[in-house]
């Protein structure tokens, strides 16, 4: 099982904890934990990435493995320690103001 | 016994109070969605225990609540607000063109007599709205493709549509207000729309009394009388008796006609309250001094309402959807501060108690009459 870890904020939205365990098919990919994330809690569609075009909101992170993968292809696949649920990905809202 | 149920949107957090029809004891209940900005919260007229809000983040968009039991919980329901067709620019600050981009509701108004119809005032300005309780949104884009839609520009707060008024005795005739366009009216629930601003005069624009661009804070109406609409804008205090065909100042004696609120008197049409803003670079009461002006002429005359107001060193503002009425008689009086107060009057602005006074910024207070 994939674990992917939530901002406060949407752990409430979602109703969950800070830690929601995802089955994904295939390639483990931004996109493809997002998809999945998104069936299982429709109330975070729209606050991850835009609904439509799918691109990530300008303040939302992806963290693994102690890198920053924002900027990567939302269809690169994931570290193997993501996809074995070794590590989880993380969602996190961007740092701002002071 | 009759109650009223308070719905406060704070930058932080939804609360809602609730007191039976004395309006002295009240019960503090939230935050409900914390950490979130809440822009509005209002109930359905036609079923009280039908309340929506609009939940908004600068990280994570925009979320539309809805509520069956009367604000106890709550469940997410629609927030696909997508424009209709080709979006086209509206005018940015600097009055170049800037794309037409979603940002959040400010404001919610549900139908008068269906609780699963409501309307959505969005930023950037657009009308959308759900037949279905929320679950689905439709934009009414007879608004937002306006001829004259290229040239609003935003207000302080972004082009927002921040005022929504249904005419209670023909819901097909629906006014809006938008920050900085002005007033629009649709006679065809929503399908067209007509610039409503003959007879404001705005000195931030090259012509002062164009016919769109003038930036309207408030509009408000007493039930009874669908064709007087009274209006803050940002500076002037206006009024109009036939249905927004036109507009005459009523600022009168007022210390300062610079404000966002305004509303009237549930059982007195002509009574009128407003809260006097310094300025437009001041966005705080002047002298120090929280004072609601109440005018029981339909305007021009003004009385300061200062009893249970702090009356020293006091420097909130109150903003555009922060002040509301309810339906008992004497007529209760509601506002919010950006100081985190919440102000009520129960008997028509003469004496004003805090329900509570360490909220998160206020942005907008709605009141439910209960029978």
């Amino acid at each position: 099982m994939i674990q992917v870890v939530l901002p406060k904020n949407l752990q409430i939205l979602a109703g969950v904890g800070r830690i929601v365990e995802l089955h994904v098919s295939g390639p483990v990919t931004q996109r493809s934990i997002l998809d999945a994330l998104e069936e299982s809690y429709p109330a975070l569609l729209g606050t991850l990435r835009d609904r439509n075009t799918k691109k990530r909101r300008a303040m939302i992170r992806f963290f693994a493995c102690e890198e920053d993968l924002s900027a990567e292809s939302p269809d690169a696949e994931l570290p193997q320690e993501v996809a074995s649920g070794k590590e989880p990905f993380l969602i996190i809202g961007a740092i701002a103001g002071g | 016994m009759s109650g009223v149920r308070v719905l406060v949107g704070t930058r932080k957090g939804a609360f809602v109070l609730t007191s039976d029809g004395s309006r002295k004891s009240w019960r503090i209940e939230g935050p409900h969605f914390a950490g979130w900005e809440i822009y509005h919260v209002k109930g359905s007229p036609a079923d009280p225990k039908r309340l929506y809000a609009s939940q908004s983040s600068g990280w994570f968009g925009q979320v539309l609540q809805r509520s069956n039991d009367g604000g106890k919980t709550w469940e997410a329901a629609g927030n696909d607000f997508q424009y209709e067709g080709t979006t086209g620019t509206h005018t940015w600050y600097d009055g170049s063109p800037h794309p037409w981009e979603f940002k959040r509701v400010w404001h919610i108004e549900p139908s008068l007599s269906d609780p699963e119809m409501i309307y959505a005032g969005v930023e950037d300005a657009a009308l959308f709205a759900s037949r279905d309780g929320g679950s689905t949104w439709a934009e009414m884009p007879g608004l937002r493709t306006h001829e004259t839609a290229p040239s609003w520009a935003p207000g302080a707060g972004g082009l927002c549509l921040h005022t929504i008024v249904i005419d209670p005795t023909n819901p097909d005739r629906v006014f809006i207000a938008i920050s900085a366009a002005g007033v629009f009216r649709s006679e065809d629930a929503g399908k067209s729309w007509q610039p409503a601003n003959r007879g404001l005069r705005s000195n931030t624009m090259p012509d002062e009394d164009a016919e769109v661009g003038h930036c309207v804070h408030r509009i408000a109406i007493h039930p009874s009388r669908p064709n007087t609409l009274f209006m803050q804008k940002h500076w002037d205090v206006m009024r109009s008796d036939d249905g927004a065909e036109s507009w005459r100042e009523i600022s009168g004696n007022l210390p300062t006609d610079f404000g966002f609120v305004i509303d009237v008197n549930s059982n007195e049409p002509d009574t009128v309250y407003v809260v006097p803003i310094t300025s437009d670079s001041h966005h705080f009461v002047s002298e120090g001094k929280l004072r609601v002006y109440r005018s029981k002429t339909g305007g021009d005359d003004w009385e300061a309402l200062t009893k249970g107001l702090p009356q020293k060193d006091c420097y909130v503002n109150v903003l555009r959807d922060a002040m509301t009425v309810d339906q008992l008689d004497p007529c209760g009086v509601y506002f919010g501060t950006s100081g985190g107060q919440v102000y009520a009057s129960a008997d028509g602005g003469d004496s004003w108690d805090a329900i509570v006074r360490d909220l998160p910024p206020v942005l907008s207070v709605e009141v439910q009459t209960l029978k």
